[in-house]
């Protein structure tokens, strides 16, 4: 029998049998089964922390931490406190994610256009790129690495010398660093004019484009802008060209900067890893845009390069970018396997301060709420993203 | 003798030509031998069964399909693997497709000026006119603003057709246009088609629309496995095909 | 004036260009068809000539085979792989710490369960026996896993550890999550607010951190939760993290499969006076179900991967075992040999979970065929 709840004249049915009205017991019942299941787990945690005397609250954040961390990209010593801790793990957690992103984006794209290559070896080999490293856990990828660093690679005294200045030993990677000048000041500041003169000249180009017909060789002129400003300031600074050169000492390397062991293995692992994902996104967004639109686009004259860059590409990005974001998300989350090789990032900082205080809820919620920030931040893009490309269709 | 075949020995007149055209794919002989020559201003309708290689004829004029022995020149320009040669030939011909192939991340009018921007170096006002003419040509001018999706199959074949006019081609293409179409829509594209013809575009249609290859055609070609068959005018070709696989076929698609 | 040639091709045996056909066509349009792949492949070709030959020699030729020891091991290293270190420890590794008298135990617990996955990935065999089947296999292995009875020695989940533990975590982690997954699902797709937000964030929580987050919480708040003086074990702690983690993208692979399904459907099941649950019982979750099976398999796949991390909360999983047997001092710096081994199995699982993955895809999309 249906019920008609919107017309008052009809019987009106017992609530057991109008929709609405099952709905409402329903939605009682299962928010009283959550609110109940939570007062219980809370007093039995007061009562377990009571008889364990552990003040709750994040007042410890104030408190000494009493323990060194091996890198960080602030001041950070024994003395300061908790607080300083979390927030060297955060910026370590940052350091290997958005690197490993950059690198994972430039690796993943070459593969994934290598897998799509009409050479049968070049196509194979990126396959086999993908299924291996996609079937292998991570973790497992991560020890390997680690392991190839710092057993199989000589100690500093015999550390490969592949390049000037560039040493590999179980101690981690030196790397020379230019020697601070102001010359690479200016360079700093031309690369930000040259990157606003590019977006002058483009909205240049475009208009003029539109009104003359002429178009512009944009992609030449943003290279030359973008890279020769900065070069044209380095030279006029009087071209300095002294690196600060890693040197062996007695006993350790001086001058230069050091990968320690765990950042590279995990940098690495993160990002191979990482790149077997994307590389298969891109190959599916590109395969996603018919070869009819290809060919439609040739057949009106238009150039290769022309068909993938307003063709193509259009279309196989709005395929490749949400899912591409929910993988920057995946290494995000995946660094704090570091905790495991001994990279000091959030859950590595987050694990010694639990041992040592007994933080446990409080230190689990900073990890939680500091990923879920990250997790909410990328999927509010990736809406705004899905609604700004959303293909129109009736 | 006919004018063709004459056109097709010296190698001269008409604005298509093609001299033993072979082209396998693979193993399989998809083109064998195929001699034509189009003038300028001919209506040539291409029918025959499935797999007969009409559509791999027509894809060879605009270079979408290589072939690998005998020769094609349109408008004085040999097909050959320079791609300048190619880039000339394809801003000559137009082709509409059977799945319509509009771009579906541009507006019915960028997808209108898209080639004239890029490819003719138009000022973008001056190829929203020309774009905005054809529209009203195929008779859908209040559509420029949508995209394709939002069409019906019709509209957005009328769009492809606009499109391909927009860059003023001298032969049209058409590989099956009414094929992926509704029946109640069939008739406003060749409505469109029809008024093209009249205004004395050349035009190669591969359809089984035999209506239209009656009022439209000034030769009608039936191929089969590869081959040319047979070719005549419309009024011969259908109350007198020469060929028994000609009328095995006129039977089969005219029975029902 | 008509023009007329019906005839039989007579170049039926005409043949294509001899370039374009045969192994050096297929080399043409494959490996140098332009300048720029000719260069490629050579340099691939060079890359692999120099690459292959001292890698087969450094895991077969070169290397350190059988029960040895390790000082011909350390005679040669660098040279070859030591595999007599697999010898020495892969039982280790494929066992954990379960007594090594005992050992047929797991083994046939593996024997059984890749038995019971090979029946079940045979879609002509999905029937109601094979859920007797995998019952009936559940008890028999948790039997022999702990003993106690049947004169075997009892053995204490403490000491479970290798491949047995990364499996039995593994699959019993989906096998429970599943049903929460799916109650999640439809709790996230409900048009009761309360019911629908309560889904959504437990849904977005889980997904938003990373597992070792979970792990950690049911690590150390688990104990914290449970009322004063009880206590759960190691594994089962693990266990449940990895189920409440599981729920959540499960719930997103059947929410992907509720979606596909056309509203034709719900409509023609309300149209016969089905209610809801039989609605979603008879005529919606077996066709959302059906198409979920490969992103299901691939879930699993990822969650079979993810078991690894039980390290981080002390278990002994084939990984973790992996690196226990490589803290042996007189093995130390193998453990090129020990991570290959495990990335093998891994591998082997993995690989071959996916294959099958993409073949049933391939099916049910023959099935499925859109209009």
């Amino acid at each position: 029998m249906a019920v008609d709840t919107t017309v008052n004249s009809a019987p009106r049915a017992s609530i057991w049998n109008d929709p609405r009205g099952r709905a409402i017991i329903y939605q009682v019942l299962v928010v009283g089964g959550v609110v109940l299941m939570f007062w219980y787990l809370i007093s039995n945690t007061m009562e377990n922390l009571q008889n364990q005397q552990i003040a709750s609250g994040f007042g410890f954040l104030d408190r000494e931490a009493g323990f060194e961390i091996s890198e960080s990209l602030i001041d950070f010593s024994a003395a300061s406190n908790y607080g300083s801790a979390f927030l060297v793990g955060i910026l370590n957690t940052f350091k290997v994610s958005v690197l490993g992103i950059a690198i994972a984006t430039i690796l993943g794209i070459l593969i994934g256009i290598a897998r799509l290559s009409s050479n049968w070896l070049v196509a194979k080999l990126a396959m086999s790129y993908v299924e291996l490293l996609r079937n292998i856990p991570l973790l497992l990828q991560l020890f390997f690495w680690y392991g190839v660093i710092t057993v199989s690679l000589p100690g500093p005294r015999e550390a490969i010398n592949p390049l000037p200045g560039v040493f590999l030993s179980n101690r981690g990677f030196k790397v020379p660093v230019p020697e601070a000048h102001f010359a690479f000041t200016m360079a700093g500041v031309a690369l930000v004019i040259g990157v606003i003169a590019t977006y002058v000249v483009m909205r240049w180009a475009k208009a003029r484009q539109a009104r003359t017909g002429q178009p512009f060789p944009m992609l030449a002129a943003g290279a030359g802008l973008i890279v020769g400003l900065p070069v044209l300031a380095w030279l006029l600074g009087g071209a300095p060209t002294t690196l600060d050169m890693p040197e062996l000492g007695r006993f350790r390397f001086t001058g230069g900067i050091t990968l320690t062991p765990e950042f590279a293995a995990l940098l690495f692992g993160l990002a191979t890893y990482t790149a077997a994902f994307i590389a298969e996104i891109v190959r599916s967004g590109i395969l996603a845009v018919s070869y009819g639109q290809t060919e439609a686009a040739s057949a009106l004259g238009l150039r290769k390069g022309l068909v993938l860059r307003l063709v193509v590409l259009p279309q196989a990005l709005r395929v490749i970018i949400p899912p591409t974001t929910s993988q920057y998300l995946n290494l995000t989350k995946n660094s704090s396997l570091a905790v495991a090789i001994g990279y000091p990032d959030l859950v590595h900082v987050g694990n010694t301060t639990l041992n040592q205080t007994g933080q446990a809820i409080e230190a689990i919620s900073i990890f939680m709420a500091v990923y879920l920030s990250l997790s909410l931040a990328i999927s509010a893009f990736m809406n705004w993203y899905n609604q700004r490309i959303a293909l129109v269709e009736r | 003798m006919t004018a063709h075949e004459m056109a097709a020995e010296t190698g001269q007149h008409g604005i298509i030509q093609m001299l033993g055209v072979n082209k396998w794919f693979g193993e399989f002989h998809v083109l064998r031998d195929i001699n034509l020559s189009v003038d300028q201003g001919e209506k040539i309708v291409i029918c025959g069964p499935s797999g007969s290689g009409k559509s791999t004829l027509i894809r060879c004029i605009n270079a979408l399909e290589e072939y690998q022995r005998g020769q094609i020149i349109v408008d004085g320009v040999p097909l050959t693997n320079n791609l300048k040669n190619i880039d000339a030939v394809r801003s000559e011909v137009g082709m509409v497709f059977q799945q319509f192939n509009l771009f579906p991340h541009l507006t019915v009018l960028e997808n209108l000026t898209l080639a004239p921007i890029w490819v003719r170096k138009v000022p973008k006002r001056e190829a929203e006119e020309t774009a905005m003419y054809f529209l009203g040509r195929v008779k859908i001018p209040e559509q420029a603003a949508k995209y394709p999706g939002q069409l019906s199959g019709g509209q957005q074949q009328r769009v492809a057709i606009a499109r391909s006019l927009c860059m003023r081609p001298k032969v049209m293409l058409f590989d099956e246009p009414t094929s992926a179409l509704d029946p109640e829509m069939i008739k406003e594209v060749l409505d469109v088609m029809i008024e093209l013809a009249n205004e004395g575009i050349t035009m190669l249609c591969v359809t089984h629309e035999m209506g239209f290859a009656r009022t439209v055609a000034n030769r009608v070609i039936f191929m089969d496995r590869g081959q040319i068959i047979e070719q005549n005018e419309p009024e011969e070709f259908f109350n007198n095909p020469q060929s028994e696989r000609t009328q095995l076929f006129l039977s089969q698609i005219l029975s029902h | 004036m008509t023009q007329v040639t019906d005839t039989t091709p007579q170049d039926e045996g005409e043949r294509p260009p001899a370039l374009s056909v045969g192994p050096l066509g297929w080399m043409r349009a494959n490996l140098f068809n332009t300048w720029f792949n000719s260069a490629l492949t050579i340099l691939i070709l060079w890359i692999l000539i120099e690459t292959i030959p001292p890698l087969l020699d450094w895991v077969i030729f070169s290397a350190v085979w059988g029960d040895v020891g390790p000082e011909p091991c350390r005679a040669g290293e660098g040279v070859g792989a030591c595999w007599s270190f697999i010898h020495e420890k892969g039982r280790l590794i494929l066992f954990g710490l379960y007594p090594s008298a005992e050992q047929w135990r797991p083994m046939l617990v593996m024997v059984l369960f890749i038995g019971l996955v090979a029946a079940s990935a045979r879609r002509e065999l999905w029937s109601r026996n094979l859920a007797y089947a995998w019952g009936i296999g559940a008890v028999v292995m948790f039997v022999l896993m702990y003993g106690g009875v049947f004169g075997m020695e009892y053995v204490s989940n403490t000491q479970w550890g290798g491949l047995p533990l990364t499996l039995g975590l593994s699959t019993i982690g989906l096998v429970v999550a599943f049903p929460l997954g799916v109650i999640l699902a439809l709790g996230r797709r409900s048009n009761m607010p309360a019911v629908r937000s309560i889904c959504v964030v437990y849904i977005e929580l889980i997904r938003g951190v990373p597992l070792i987050t979970v792990l950690f919480m049911a690590s150390v708040l688990f104990p914290l939760f449970l009322p004063t003086g009880v206590t759960i074990d190691k594994l089962l702690r693990a266990q449940v993290g990895m189920i409440l983690f599981a729920a959540a993208y499960l719930a997103e692979v059947v929410r992907g499969g509720l979606q596909a399904i056309p509203k034709g459907q719900y409509e023609a099941a309300e149209s016969l006076g089905l209610g809801y649950w039989r609605k979603m019982r008879l005529i919606i979750l077996p066709q959302a179900l059906r198409i979920s099976i490969p992103p299901l398999v691939n879930t699993f796949i990822g969650f079979f991967k993810d078991t690894t991390l039980v390290i981080i909360i002390g278990l002994f999983d084939l990984l973790n075992a992996a690196k226990a047997a490589l803290t042996d001092r007189e093995w130390a710096g193998f453990y090129m040999e020990g991570y290959l081994f495990c990335a093998i199995i891994y591998f082997v699982f993995c690989y071959s979970m996916s294959r099958y993955s993409q073949n049933l895809e391939r099916k049910l999309q023959t099935g499925h065929a859109r209009r």
